[in-house]
């Protein structure tokens, strides 16, 4: 449940932080967080890019499932295979309604005593109350929302890791390792939501703003705001949650097929699997596609999708200016006939249809690590 | 001598004769952070006072730019169709957006002058 509005927002442990650097704050699933700092999303966004950007998402819950069927629980709720996750490993998965709709989606981690995860910030209390709901009498559920989350996120993340956690360069994509940086005891995972290489930081909060000033005296680190973690990660043709997916869509219309495990496809028994194993074989109606406007007008969430003839064939779940490509850029839903790759479409902006390609996601190349 | 006013909503106008430059103020800029696209009238579109006259649009989000005076649009900033970022780095110069012919010459007596808007500015925090 997102906060009222009347709710004073909460803090992370990092907000002198943010303030002392300059950023413009904003609210933002309850939390007041930084926007942006002073080089602007733009800058900010191109820095991540080519160098590391340091990101506060200690907003996200993180959530410890406990106990020795704490992996076959979870799969009662989620299309993932996570039973056969080995320690140190990690995935991406989904919590599921009866329907097969998304109630969030999340970072699942295999740790040598638990599975940790991480949740979205809107839907951490909604994600608690299903978790405990379904699975509290089987596994012991831990939340530490007071927890601190980073995310050093770019090309040099590795470089400047290492730095701190010698190896950690070497672990690949999707893994975990427990490091101390500067003796302070982090969960590291190598994992991100912006497309590029990089890490994501877990740790106690009063250590949050030794360990992200210590980041940032890295001359290859600069401070990352919400508004450029919204444009990589949009970039990257991934989606937010409470926007491009929801409790109505599906995996299969988001295009979010490949998180569901081989072996949970022949054994079915997740929540929604009927529909969504029937929508692998007889596709959905409509489909998660990305979309790139022909001029340079910015097409924004819940912009019409109009066909060549002008007929109404979906709706855009994000959308707005990739600074890397230096154009506008969308996704949206869209009826199945048209979800082809060069499908010409219109989206509307004040009341304008302007003509679109349906193109391929993710919209720039991905630079994860999966080894040498 | 043309005649400099500003708007609550943080446009500038500057009269030169029957005919005035309209822009967003560097204040309006910052705020608003990296200016990524702009949509400006066609030439000969009447503009009317208080009503939307231009978009611009920031990595974040979509905004109207209010026409501070009626009038027929007689003239509009191309550049900054091409390069919006010039609207961020010369929000009173380069990066103006329209010009108008005034229905009413006299319309900017209404307004404020520079001293007034920056107590305005002063007072949004």
């Amino acid at each position: 449940m997102t906060p009222a509005d009347d709710e004073p927002l909460r803090r992370t442990p990092l907000h002198a932080l943010h303030l002392a650097l300059g950023a413009r704050m904003v609210p933002f699933a309850g939390y007041e967080m930084p926007v942006q700092y002073k080089s602007g999303i733009i800058a900010e966004h191109l820095h991540t890019r080519s160098q590391a950007g340091l990101f506060d998402v200690s907003h996200m819950g993180q959530i410890a499932l406990r106990g020795a069927g704490a992996a076959e629980a979870l799969e009662t709720l989620v299309p993932g295979d996570i039973v056969a996750l080995a320690a140190g490993r990690m995935r991406y998965t989904l919590l599921l309604n009866q329907a097969g709709g998304i109630i969030d989606d999340l970072m699942a981690t295999r740790r040598d005593d638990d599975l940790a995860l991480v949740v979205n910030a809107a839907r951490k209390e909604a994600d608690l109350a299903h978790l405990r709901e379904r699975i509290g009498s089987a596994v012991t559920i831990e939340p530490s929302f007071e927890r601190a989350l980073l995310a050093l996120q770019g090309p040099l993340a590795a470089t400047v890791l290492a730095r701190f956690v010698p190896g950690i360069d070497r672990i690949p994509f999707m893994s975990a390792a427990e490091s101390a940086i500067r003796g302070v005891l982090c969960g590291i995972t190598r994992s991100g939501y912006t497309g590029e290489d990089g890490y994501e930081i877990s740790l106690a909060p009063e250590h949050a703003v030794s360990v992200a000033e210590t980041l940032l005296a890295e001359p290859e680190v600069a401070p990352i705001g919400l508004g450029a973690r919204d444009t990589l990660r949009l970039e990257a043709g991934l989606c937010l949650y409470g926007h491009d997916i929801d409790e109505t869509t599906t995996p299969i219309e988001a295009g979010l097929a490949w998180t569901i495990g081989k072996r949970r496809r022949a054994e079915a028994g997740f929540p929604g699997s009927d529909r969504i194993l029937r929508e692998l074989i007889d596709p959905p109606a409509r489909r998660r596609v990305g979309i790139r406007p022909n001029d340079r007008a910015p097409a924004r969430e819940g912009s019409a999708i109009l066909d060549d003839a002008n007929n109404p064939i979906g709706a855009v779940t994000s959308g707005g200016f990739g600074p890397s490509l230096n154009a506008p850029i969308a996704m949206g839903y869209v009826a199945r006939e048209h979800a082809a790759l060069g499908t010409p479409v219109s989206l509307v902006v004040r009341d304008v249809p302007r003509p679109a390609l349906v193109s391929a996601m993710p919209f720039v190349q991905t630079h994860y690590y999966r080894g040498s | 001598m043309p005649t400099l006013r500003f708007t609550k909503d943080h446009e500038w106008i500057r009269q030169d004769g029957d005919t005035a430059v309209i822009g967003i103020t560097d204040y309006a800029q910052q705020q608003l952070g990296d200016i990524v696209y702009v949509e400006l009238p066609a030439v000969g579109t009447r503009v009317e006072a208080g009503k939307e006259a231009a978009v611009v649009e920031s990595a974040k989000a979509a905004s109207e730019v209010y026409a501070p005076v009626s009038g027929e649009v007689v003239a509009v900033n191309d550049a900054i169709a091409g390069d919006p970022a010039k609207v961020n780095a010369d929000p009173m110069g380069e990066g103006w957006f329209l010009t108008v012919k005034l229905a009413d010459p006299n319309a900017l007596d209404g307004l404020m002058d520079e001293t007034a808007y920056a107590a305005f500015v002063a007072e949004q925090g």
